[in-house]
C-alpha cells in the first residue's frame, strides 16, 4: 500500500480503520461483535438462572422465606434507579449520533452518576444482611430477623441467600466494569475523539450497560418478589 | 453513520413504560393469584427485556444479520432453561428402577 492510500481523506475519515471499506460496514462489525459477547453473558448468567430456578422447585418454601427478608421497597427503587441510567445512557448514544459533545459528557456522567446511587444502595443492602447475620458463609445466623420470620430457620434460606449474594454481586461487578468504561468514554469524550460523527465505542458501550440493566430486570422479581407478600 | 437517530420522546416513553412495568410487577406481587404470581412476573420481565432490547439497544433497527444472532442467543438460553427443566419435572415421574441405589429415589422436598 502507498503512503496516499494511508492518508485520512474525506472518504477515508480518522477513525476508519484501513480494513473497513466504510463507516457503515465498521459500525456493522462493531456492534456485531458486542452483541456475540453479550450472548457469551446471556448464557453466562443464563445457567446461574437455570441452576436458581431448580433450587427453588427443591426448597420452595426456603427461597420464599429468604425472599421475605429482602427489602422490595429498595429493591424497586434500585430498579427505578437502573431504568432510569438506561434513559441517560440511550440519551448519550444519541448524542453521540448527533455529535453533540457537550450532551454526551453530561448524559455518560449522569449515567455514572445513577449507577453509583445503585451501587450505593446495594452496598446499603449488604451492610444490612452483615449486620442480621444473613451472609452465608461468612457471617451467618440469622438475629432480629428469625423472631420476625420464624420460617427465616428453615435450613435452605442459607442457599437462596448464596444466590442472592452471588447473582446480585456478579451484577453489581457488571455494573463496576461499567462505570470504567463510562469514565473512559467521558475522558475521551472531553478529548474530542467523537466529534465528527464517529460514536461507534459509545453504541456499543451502550449495548453493555442496557444488558447489565436486563439482568437485573430478571434478578428483581426473582430475589426480591416471590413467595407473595400478600 | 449508521443507525438512524431516534426522536427523544420515544425514549421518555420506553422509560415511562419501563417504570409503569416496574410499578406493575411489585403491585401484582402483592395480590395472591397461586401459581400464577411468577408467571406475571416473567411475562412483565420478558415484555421490559423486549422493550430494552428493540429501542434502546436499537435491535429494531438494527441489520438482519444482528437480529439472526441475538434471536439465536435467546433460542440458545431457552435450550438451557427448557431441557434443565423438562428433566427436573419429569424426574421422578416413573419409579427409579431396581438397584440404582437408594440415594436417587427419593425426591428431594422440604415444601
Amino acid at each position: 500500500m502507498t503512503d496516499a492510500a494511508m492518508e485520512h481523506t474525506a472518504a477515508h475519515p480518522r477513525f476508519l480503520a484501513h480494513h473497513f471499506t466504510d463507516i457503515e460496514q465498521q459500525f456493522e462489525a462493531g456492534t456485531l461483535g458486542m452483541w456475540l459477547f453479550l450472548i457469551t453473558e446471556i448464557m453466562f448468567f443464563g445457567g446461574l438462572f437455570a441452576t436458581y430456578a431448580i433450587y427453588r422447585l427443591m426448597y420452595l418454601s426456603a427461597f420464599e422465606a429468604g425472599s421475605h427478608l429482602l427489602d422490595v421497597k429498595l429493591g424497586a427503587i434500585n430498579t427505578a434507579v437502573l431504568i432510569g441510567s438506561s434513559l441517560t445512557m440511550a440519551l448519550a448514544v444519541r448524542a453521540g449520533q448527533t455529535g453533540s459533545r457537550k450532551a454526551l459528557i453530561v448524559f455518560l456522567i449522569l449515567t455514572m452518576l445513577l449507577g453509583g446511587v445503585f451501587l450505593g444502595v446495594k452496598a446499603h443492602e449488604y451492610h444490612h444482611k452483615w449486620e442480621t447475620g444473613l451472609v452465608p458463609g461468612f457471617h451467618w445466623g440469622p438475629t432480629e430477623e428469625v423472631h420476625l420470620h420464624p420460617e427465616a430457620a428453615l435450613p435452605h434460606v442459607e442457599l437462596f441467600f448464596c444466590y442472592y449474594f452471588f447473582m446480585t454481586g456478579l451484577h453489581a461487578l457488571h455494573m463496576i466494569i461499567g462505570f470504567g468504561i463510562m469514565a473512559v468514554l467521558v475522558w475521551q469524550a472531553a478529548r474530542g475523539r467523537f466529534d465528527g460523527g464517529y460514536y461507534s465505542p459509545i453504541e456499543v458501550s451502550g449495548l453493555y450497560w442496557h444488558f447489565v440493566d436486563i439482568v437485573w430486570i430478571f434478578l428483581f422479581p426473582l430475589l426480591y418478589l416471590i413467595g407473595g407478600r400478600y | 453513520m449508521s443507525g438512524h437517530v431516534v426522536p427523544v420522546w420515544v425514549y421518555i416513553a420506553i422509560f415511562l413504560a419501563l417504570l409503569a412495568l416496574t410499578a406493575t410487577t411489585v403491585g401484582a406481587a402483592f395480590i395472591d393469584m397461586g401459581p400464577f404470581n411468577t408467571l406475571v412476573a416473567m411475562a412483565i420481565a420478558v415484555v421490559k427485556m423486549l422493550l430494552v432490547v428493540l429501542f434502546f439497544m436499537h435491535l429494531r433497527s438494527s441489520s438482519s444479520l444482528t437480529k439472526v444472532v441475538v434471536a439465536a442467543g435467546f433460542f440458545w438460553l431457552m435450550l438451557l432453561m427448557a431441557f434443565t427443566l423438562t428433566d427436573e419435572f419429569s424426574r421422578y415421574w416413573t419409579e427409579t428402577p431396581s438397584g440404582w441405589g437408594a440415594a436417587t429415589s427419593a425426591p428431594p422436598s422440604s415444601r
